[in-house]
């Protein structure tokens, strides 16, 4: 299961990589939001995807799912939805500003 | 054992922030909390060195859970020293900021955004857990974005977007480490690593993993990796710029020498040259770029870069002067480049452009700010008896000690460039004839009248309203305060200059800790109880 997971991993990351290298800012944030999600998924994964119950006490079964690895992503995950709602609104505002939003235009319109 | 003390540095600011988010349209009591919260925190900086002093390492298990489970907060004598650091250099700065950073910034939340910028920074210094470490780097990071941006000027938003981008990436990196590390360790708690590490030996995934986190903190800390540094700290108002140059490359760095001494410090060879390295290239573009521009928060920029450099070196040497050379040079650094980007705010506002060769003759207007610029310039360079001496002395003694030879040497030349590109600042902006401020007036480009023009709330002013913006502006620069909020920082350069003796029994003890893992995990595992 790992192996897939890790190869599923490895595919989000190279999409991630390309997206981020473009011209366009959208596409770019496209890419920072699944560069994330590999890396969510990746912490997921690194603990170990064996079979258990949810770690609720109320299951009363003989294993769980290692709990901690999901309190880190869950921390992750607001935290990154904060700052990709950042980086939203201010490539709306770099738009609304320097009416563009090609990369190489910014560099040239944002002053000096 | 448990210290509630270790607390307060970061619950002050955090309630200064919370307070300060409900009081937006009252300026006076936005600061009055604001400076209430710096100055109690330059209080209980104090003592808890002095704590930290007589009773060893302190440490506070977050809800009475012992060391591994829970999250720690320690305070061994390094971090003691950084947070009064870290305290000094946010009271002075706000200070400063009171006089220069305008009621439109002020309005929209400057200073809660300041108070929680230095949460994260007692944060990252304070935690025991590589987990809430990541967490303090973003409560640090997201209100940096917000101090960059603030004013939303089109440089600003430019580098901003850069800015974001790249700590965007390296916090996934950093996750993805944490992710490694965890699945190889199966813990986050410093100590218990160091401990696990230890006990298995730090084999080849573990160097790899060792080496993802070399690559993410010196993302943070501009080791090597700081393409994005110069524009992004050139982008921002001086003050903003002076608190960046001050704490976050700094934050980084604290997080590669506690890494690196306290976790993954067995493999000396491969990975301790090569931060070597990596320190000697930052170095050597660093005063490449210092020596290219003339522009004075460009050149000042640069030689932030060319700092973090020599402190890695340091760092990377791993003997006993070596580690207290960087923790020395660090302490120095942080005030130092503080005091330069202030100073430098002055000379901007007094001169009204950055660029070198369009100001000259302002000893006769700021002469305090030349005569401090000239000093803090040779305290850079490591003039003896000034701050930069018994740091650089050290680091050099440590390359030595340790063979590097044409290392230490390029680590001379850079400071004789570090010393030649601040001078020409003060020999460029200082000295010759005083030019009128009718001369400016014709000689402002038309991109920074624009950008000017839009700080002031005032998009449409008309080319001729020119000299009135100018007075505007030059009538709201108050020059006393902000040399005033400066020279304190000036005074303690002089001051650890001359007890360089004295503060080096406190950077002594923290290089011990440093230099001995077994001492620091003994403090957080051993007696829980």
């Amino acid at each position: 299961m790992e192996i897939w997971m890790s190869v599923a991993i490895g595919i989000l990351f190279a999409v991630a990589v390309y997206l981020i290298l473009s011209r366009s800012l959208l596409r770019i944030i496209l890419g920072t939001s699944i560069l994330t999600h590999g890396v969510h998924l990746l912490l997921l994964t690194m603990s170990r995807l064996k079979t258990g119950a949810p770690p609720l006490l109320g299951e009363e079964s003989g294993t769980y799912v290692d709990p901690l690895p999901q309190a880190l992503i869950l921390t992750s995950i607001v935290i990154n939805f904060g700052v990709t709602a950042f980086f939203f609104v201010l490539a709306y505002r770099s738009y609304i500003r320097l009416k563009t939003d090609d990369m190489e235009e910014v560099k040239r319109k944002g002053g000096q | 054992m448990a210290n509630n003390l270790l607390i307060f540095p970061l619950l002050i600011p955090l309630l200064a922030a919370v307070i300060q988010i409900f009081c937006r349209n009252h300026m006076a009591v936005q600061r009055l909390v604001g400076a209430i919260a710096v100055l109690a925190n330059v209080g209980i900086a104090v003592w808890l060195v002095a704590t930290v002093q007589m009773h060893g390492i302190q440490l506070l298990p977050m809800g009475g859970w012992a060391a591994p489970y829970g999250i720690v907060f320690v305070a061994d004598m390094f971090a003691a020293l950084l947070i009064l650091t870290t305290a000094i250099l946010g009271a002075v700065c706000l200070f400063y900021a009171f006089a220069s950073i305008g009621e439109e910034r002020e309005k929209y939340h400057f200073y809660p955004f300041f108070q929680f910028l230095l949460v994260g920074v007692y944060g990252s210094f304070l935690t025991g857990d590589l987990f809430n470490l990541f967490v303090c780097f973003e409560v640090m990071l997201i209100s940096s974005y917000a101090l960059i941006v603030l004013g939303g000027t089109r440089i600003q938003l430019r580098e901003t977007l850069k800015y974001i981008l790249i700590n965007i990436i390296s916090s996934s990196f950093f996750v993805a480490s944490l992710a490694y590390l965890y699945g190889a360790t199966g813990t986050l708690n410093m100590a218990h690593l160091s401990q696990r590490i230890a006990e298995v030996g730090q084999t080849g995934i573990l160097s790899v993993i060792a080496f993802l986190f070399l690559i993410v903190f010196s993302l943070k800390a501009g080791m090597f990796l700081f393409f994005w540094l110069p524009g992004s700290y050139a982008a921002p108002p001086s003050v903003i710029t002076a608190i960046f140059a001050g704490l976050l490359t700094k934050v980084g760095l604290y997080a590669i020498l506690r890494t690196f001494t306290l976790i993954f410090y067995h493999d000396t060879g491969f990975l301790y040259t090569l931060i070597g390295w990596m320190g000697i290239a930052t170095m050597i573009l660093g005063v490449i770029g210092a020596v290219a521009y003339r522009d004075v928060n460009k050149i000042l920029v640069y030689n932030v870069v060319a700092g973090v450099g020599l402190i890695g070196f340091g760092l990377a040497a791993a003997n006993t002067a070596g580690i207290e050379g960087a923790i020395f040079y660090m302490l120095h650094d942080m005030i130092l480049k503080a005091l330069l980007f202030l100073l430098a705010g002055i000379m901007i506002g007094a001169a009204g452009t950055s660029k070198l060769t369009q100001m000259s003759g302002l000893i006769k207007r700021i002469p305090a700010t030349g005569w401090m610029l000239f000093v803090a310039g040779l305290a850079l360079a490591g003039v003896p008896p000034l701050s930069g001496f018994a740091g650089k002395l050290l680091i050099v003694q440590g390359g030595l000690e340790r063979g590097w030879y044409v290392m230490t040497l390029i680590s001379l030349a850079a400071s004789l460039l570090m010393l030649y590109s601040v001078m020409r600042i003060f020999m460029l902006g200082f000295w010759g004839k005083d030019r009128p401020l009718a001369d400016e007036r014709k000689e402002l480009s038309d991109d920074i009248y624009h950008e000017w023009a839009s700080e002031e709330g005032h998009p449409d002013f008309l080319p001729d309203d020119r000299s009135e913006l100018l007075d505007y502006r030059w009538s709201a620069f108050r020059p006393k305060r902000l040399v005033g909020a400066a020279s304190v920082l000036f005074v303690l350069v002089i001051l650890i200059g001359l007890g360089s003796g004295w503060v080096h029994t406190y950077v002594a003890e923290a290089a011990y800790v440093l230099q001995n893992p077994s001492v620091y995990i003994q403090a957080v595992l051993g007696g829980g109880e």
